[in-house]
């Protein structure tokens, strides 16, 4: 079980948390063209190493965060807040 | 004479306890402290299995956990029998019953010991070879033939009726390995004041030391220091012997399993047979020793061939001799040590063969001074001898040297497999021809095989002044000289356990085969359960001989878990049974209605009464809403408050439709998309003030609508002022549908005229003296409403009703009346692929941009030949087509020539079935369908796939009954009428159990509030408990209280009115946005207190509970097994929980389970009384 740190938290169990997908994904306004609204639905990186990536802390403080995931060692760092609400 | 070969006095069993045991029906006798092995050994028996692929006889090679060949059955009765199980490491207890493997009939006389005969035609890759053609022929005759004939042991068909326990820990340090080097190195940690844990797989720390009495360490015999060590390191390390470390994970979390009772001939009840530790480390120290390799030499095999190291082990810890005569075949120092000690024992030494030309050391004086023959630079060049070697044979061709023993030793190789585990590289030792760790490894398994050197090599593993122990009494050694390849022979053994020889690796590399990762999979050299402790290196080095590539360059096959083979019942742990998952109830008792499961849930299928069929009881069901009333308990919806001064913008974003310019006081239908634009959920938007919001979404999504909700809230509409809070178990809901629905709830309505509410409405108020949000909404078609009231409540509306003749039904009658109306399902008409335009709702998209709104303006999502809803009406009235049948068109002639599977098939496949019932309003059977094109194709026969042949369907819109007339009557006020009285309530009365009580808490007022940090200040001050802004920790003021369970989410807890708190809160809130929402009802508390507490919760509990990890004051949601809680500390000892009404059942039953062992023993302490 990985061992996360959640910025708020601090280190939780793999197991309150969620994956969110692939980080930094921009929404296209929806006057963009079917390419770029294909491919903000579907092209996502796939690295060997590391991937920039959102978790979520629930059950925990509920908080989607930005790390990044070693792909080969799964080991997650630089665990950081989204935006202040 | 009953053990012949029990020495007269000497190791570490208790003669004065004499026990009983029995080896395939033979009773036998041995002492508390044996093991099996050791026990056999003393009744000299060496024969007590036979190998895995020629059932060849074996005896016991070793004394440890590294044992290929001796693998027995231990039977304990119906569901206890364990095969497979390690004679070495299986503790003796009175009335043990194990059985040898792999034979038939006997031991002694072993049918499949013709496949010995056979061995030249069972080459490596031979199933690979043989078997191939005709393919038919592999699933009826070959596979079979070689399950049949494969295996070892076999597992009971009973179910297991032992209870398995699995726990989380967490420490400073762990130490895998509680022998010389373990034991300082926990002496040195725990003067650090760190915690620490400290494993040992055996049953008795001490490790090799157990073996050395003649040695001294600072004046203690060796034996008598690790008495001294331990009684230091209790109370202030957790010792855990029996306890193996299996694997490695991430981040240093290490797989331990203990086992409890195995080794117990009473093992009782309160205890768990074996527990699973998974244990996070900030450190791990190995301390796994090293384990002898065997020499690889023909005949190496037969029973009475074991390590040189073992025998020593026997004799010592056990006091069994190996046998009267021995040889021993060495590569090593370490040898002439066991050589001495049995001479000192009376044992003949009949010769020491050893492989190196001139050796030389403080031992190998020691043997030669007693006149030990020592043949230099020799070694054995066969073994005769059936059930028992009875002679070697010299490699100089001097003949046979008779003896009933061959002891060897080819060399130490240190215990490596957790290094490798965990994913960092091992460096090769040239001078022992040996992988070592890098790092936090000490003593043998770090290649230091000098006990002074161990001692002081562990006692320094945590920085700290270097210590030094007077060692006396034990020549120092070391790994021995790196292995040297034998040359290709049919029986020179390298696997012993998967019957490996070196002409089978030379095969492999003959064929072709250079990776050692491909040659062990094709020979299957190191893959048998022992995963090739004993082996690996001989392997490795005779498959560098054969390619040429030299050891280092060649390398080692990875490692993985587990080490030694853990039990399924062990990994299970409490996850089964009742706990495998949680079963939530909803709050209204159904009793006599018959189950199912949705979701997580079990929600009430129909109500038969007496002799009544289930499709009767539906027939019963769908009318009784059509031409009266009927009710559901529809508590199961998600809920979810959605509460800010952008909420109606922000559902707009979330829901197909526009809520903007939805009024207070109504509801609208809306879908929910995936970006994609696909159907993910659906539900009734009730809007109850400007900023409020009461939104539906079906059972098993609702989870994953908050999530989505949540996700889109806090990383895209960033900025939106606006809070979620799942209300789920904060309402109980009871659906009144049918044409009398209003007329029978009016009269417990005093302040809401259900008549006058227009559909899609709601309105707060009163059902008796409850207060309940009430929506006019159907699902059927006919007048419908929803009360959602307090879950306390419910079960006395419920009763009320049905006083009233109102006919409860249940969710398939509820598919019924909304397929007739062509209402899709969740789940059932989509299934993540299907757009709103498909089922017809491509009406509810408007105004705004909605999530998933761009994607249906794709190409693809515009095809005219989508998939769309409709209706099918079998041409035979009695027929009820299949749901998830295919529906098929006959082909057009470009069908025919375009589709290869249209020419085989016969027909092109159109459609499925989505939903199939029988209807009994209509009296016949009806579906719904996705068919390509289906709307272009209404009024055409199509087919519909079925077990008895294809069934003709006419194709309709995806409507079965008419609009029903508006009839709603006037309605004459009665004087209200009364509910039912409220029923008593009792708490589950827990078990008394000093060292960890539960008690269910009183109700008590929760408060969701969620604000900014400013508002959060105000309502802290006008509460008078401040609301904490460090995260996790909670603020008690007087009998207020306020916990951090998000930066914008505090839970209050308080005694006073939920209503008069919130409006207080409100009001300090001024202009500030707020959302606060009375969660009193959605969980209830239940308090964990006492000296065991945290050690329960861990059970269950994967976080550090350790005070200093989780102090007083802390608070956090978690996971209790699979339900999401609350946990709170209050106290050192006292934890509260707060836990969703429906999984309070599971919470304490889990409970219950952590602290079985506490409950019990308690008892038995109060019966001895
Ligand atoms: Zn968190």
């Amino acid at each position: 079980m990985l061992l996360i740190s959640c910025p708020w938290c601090g280190p939780r169990p793999e197991n309150e948390f969620r994956y969110g997908g692939q980080a930094g994904l921009t929404r296209p306004a929806a006057s963009a063209d079917d390419a770029t609204w294909s491919a903000y639905l579907y092209l996502r990186n796939n690295p060997k190493g590391r991937h920039q990536e959102r978790w979520r802390h629930q059950p925990g403080c509920g908080r989607f965060f930005n790390c990044e995931r070693d792909t080969v060692t799964d080991r997650i760092s630089n665990t950081s807040k989204i935006g202040p609400r | 004479m009953t053990q012949p070969f029990r020495t007269a006095a000497g190791g570490r069993i208790d003669r004065s306890d004499r026990i009983q045991f029995s080896f395939d029906g033979r009773p036998l006798t041995g002492y508390a402290g044996d093991t099996l092995a050791s026990a056999l050994l003393a009744n000299d028996v060496h024969l007590v299995g036979r190998s895995f692929k020629y059932h060849r006889p074996r005896g016991i090679l070793s004394a440890g956990s590294e044992e290929p060949n001796a693998l027995v059955t231990i039977d304990r009765g119906a569901g206890r029998i364990t095969p497979n199980l390690r004679a070495t490491s299986v503790e003796l207890y009175d009335g043990l019953t194990a059985r040898s493997q792999n034979r038939f009939p006997s031991l002694r006389f072993d049918f499949g010991a013709l496949a010995g005969w056979a061995a030249p035609l069972l080459p490596p890759g031979f199933v690979y070879k043989s078997f191939m053609w005709p393919p038919s022929f592999w699933k009826r005759l070959y596979e079979p033939a070689i399950r049949a004939a494969a295996g070892l042991g076999r597992s009971p068909a009973e179910a297991d009726p032992d209870q398995y326990q699995t726990r989380y820990a967490h420490c400073d340090i762990l130490i895998i390995g509680g022998g010389a080097a373990g034991l300082a190195a926990a002496l040195g940690a725990s003067a650090t004041g760190a915690r620490v844990i400290l494993c040992d797989e055996q049953a008795e720390l001490g490790g090799g030391l157990l073996d050395e009495p003649n040695a001294t360490i600072d004046g203690w015999p060796a034996p008598d220091w690790v008495r001294e060590a331990i009684g230091t390191l209790n109370g202030s390390v957790t010792l855990l012997p029996r306890t193996t470390a299996f694997g490695w994970y991430p981040d240093n979390m290490i797989g331990l399993a203990e086992r409890v009772t195995d080794h117990l001939a009473d093992p009782g009840s309160h205890r768990p047979r074996e527990r699973l530790w998974q244990v996070r480390a900030a450190r791990v120290v190995l301390a796994t020793g090293a384990i002898e390799r065997p020499l690889v030499f023909p005949g190496n095999d037969r029973p009475g061939i074991m390590l040189a190291g073992a025998a020593r082990t026997y004799l010592h810890r056990y006091g069994v001799t190996v046998g009267k005569r021995v040889v021993i075949a060495t590569a090593d120092d370490s040898a002439y040590r066991t050589a001495t000690d049995l001479h000192a024992a009376g044992v003949a030494v009949a010769g020491i063969v050893d492989r190196r030309s001139a050796p030389d050391s403080e031992a190998v004086q020691a043997a030669r001074a007693l006149g030990i023959p020592i043949h230099r630079g020799m070694t054995i060049s066969g073994t005769e001898g059936r059930l028992r070697v009875h002679s070697a044979r010299l490699s100089d061709g001097t003949g046979l040297i008779p003896c009933d023993t061959i002891l060897m030793s080819g060399g130490w190789t240190p215990s490596v497999h957790l290094f490798s585990q965990s994913r960092r590289a091992l460096i090769f030792d040239s001078a022992s021809g040996t992988w070592l760790p890098t790092e936090d490894a000490v003593g043998a398994c770090a290649g230091v095989f000098d006990l002074g050197t161990c001692l002081r090599d562990g006692a320094r593993a945590f920085g700290g002044e270097t210590r030094s122990f007077a060692v006396l009494g034990i020549q120092a050694m070391t790994a021995g000289e790196p292995p040297v390849a034998a040359k290709p022979h049919r029986a020179a053994f390298v696997d012993f356990q998967n019957d490996v020889t070196t002409k089978d690796l030379a095969i492999a590399t003959d064929e072709g085969f250079v990776s050692v990762e491909h040659v062990k999979r094709y020979t299957t050299t190191g893959m048998a359960t022992d995963q090739g402790k004993t082996s690996n290196l001989n392997a490795l080095t005779a498959i560098a001989a054969l390619t040429g590539q030299g050891v280092e360059a060649t390398g080692l096959t990875t490692f993985r878990p587990p080490y030694t083979p853990v039990t399924f019942g062990t990994l299970a742990g409490s996850v089964r049974g009742d706990l495998f998952a949680p079963i939530r109830v909803p709050p209204i008792a159904t009793p006599g209605a018959v189950l199912e499961n949705v979701g997580t849930w079990k929600r009430a299928r129909c109500f038969p009464q007496a002799n009544e069929t289930i499709a009767a009881a539906v027939a019963r069901e769908c009318l009784a809403v059509r031409n009266d009333a009927g009710m559901l308990d529809a508590s199961t919806l998600g809920k979810i408050a959605v509460e800010g001064p952008d909420a109606a913008a922000f559902l707009s974003r979330i829901y197909t439709g526009d809520f903007t310019d939805l009024a207070s006081g109504q509801c609208r239908y809306g879908v929910l998309l995936g970006e994609d634009g696909f159907i993910r959920d659906d539900g009734i938007i009730a809007r109850l003030a400007p900023d409020r919001f009461h939104v539906t979404t079906t059972t098993a999504g609702a989870a994953f609508v908050l999530h989505h909700m949540e996700d889109y809230l806090q990383t895209e509409f960033v900025g939106m002022r606006v809070w979620l809070t799942s209300v789920t178990e904060q309402w109980a809901v009871i659906a009144v549908q049918g044409p009398r629905a209003a007329e029978v709830l009016a009269p417990f309505l005093p302040d809401i005229d259900p008549g006058a509410m227009p559909p899609m409405s709601v309105r707060t108020g009163h059902i008796g003296d409850v207060a309940v949000v009430l929506l006019r909404v159907s699902f059927t078609g006919e007048t419908g409403f929803e009360i959602n009231l307090p879950p306390d409540h419910a079960q006395r509306v419920w009763d009320t009703l049905r006083q009233r003749d109102v006919t409860p039904f249940g969710t398939d009658a509820m598919h019924v009346l909304r397929a007739e109306k062509g209402y899709i399902m969740i789940g059932q008409e989509t299934d993540g692929t299907v757009t709103p335009g498909d089922v017809g709702l491509g009406w509810t998209i408007r105004g705004a941009d909605c999530i998933g709104k761009r994607s249906l303006s794709l190409p693809d999502l515009k095809r005219a030949d989508r998939k769309q809803l409709v209706g099918l009406l079998p041409l035979d009235p009695t027929v009820v087509l299949e749901e998830g049948a295919q529906v098929t068109a006959a082909p057009s002639a470009w069908d025919v020539l375009s589709n290869a599977s249209v020419r085989t098939r016969g027909a092109l496949s159109v459609g499925h079935v989505t939903s199939s019932y029988h209807s009994p309003g209509l009296n016949r059977g009806f579906a719904l369908a996705l068919v390509a094109g289906g709307r272009s194709r209404i009024g055409l026969q199509l087919s519909v796939a079925a077990a008895g042949g294809d069934r003709p369907v006419t194709v309709t819109a995806p409507v079965f009954l008419e609009k029903p007339k508006d009839r709603l009557k006037a309605i004459t006020f009665s004087s209200a009428q009364p509910l039912l009285p409220l029923a008593e309530q009792q708490a589950p009365v827990a078990r008394a159990c000093p060292a960890v009580e539960l008690v269910t808490l009183a109700p008590v007022t929760r408060l969701s509030v969620r604000a900014g940090s400013a508002a959060g200040t105000a309502i802290g001050l006008a509460l008078g408990v401040l609301m904490p802004t460090v995260p996790c920790r909670s603020v008690i003021t007087r009998n207020r209280a306020a916990l951090w369970l998000g930066p914008d989410e505090w839970l209050i807890v308080a005694p006073d009115s939920a209503s008069e708190l919130a409006a207080l809160a409100r009001q300090a809130a001024g202009e500030h946005p707020v959302s606060i929402i009375d969660v009193s009802q959605r969980s209830g508390g239940l308090e964990v207190a006492g000296p065991r507490a945290a050690w329960c919760l861990n059970a269950f509990c994967a976080l550090d509970l350790d005070l200093h990890a989780f102090p007083v004051g802390m608070c956090t949601r978690t996971l209790l097994g699979a339900a999401e809680i609350v946990l709170w500390r209050i106290a050192p000892e006292v934890f509260h929980l707060d836990v969703a009404r429906s999984l309070m059942p599971y919470v304490r039953a889990c409970l219950e389970e952590s602290r079985v062992e506490f409950v019990d023993v308690q008892a038995e302490s109060g019966r001895s009384k």
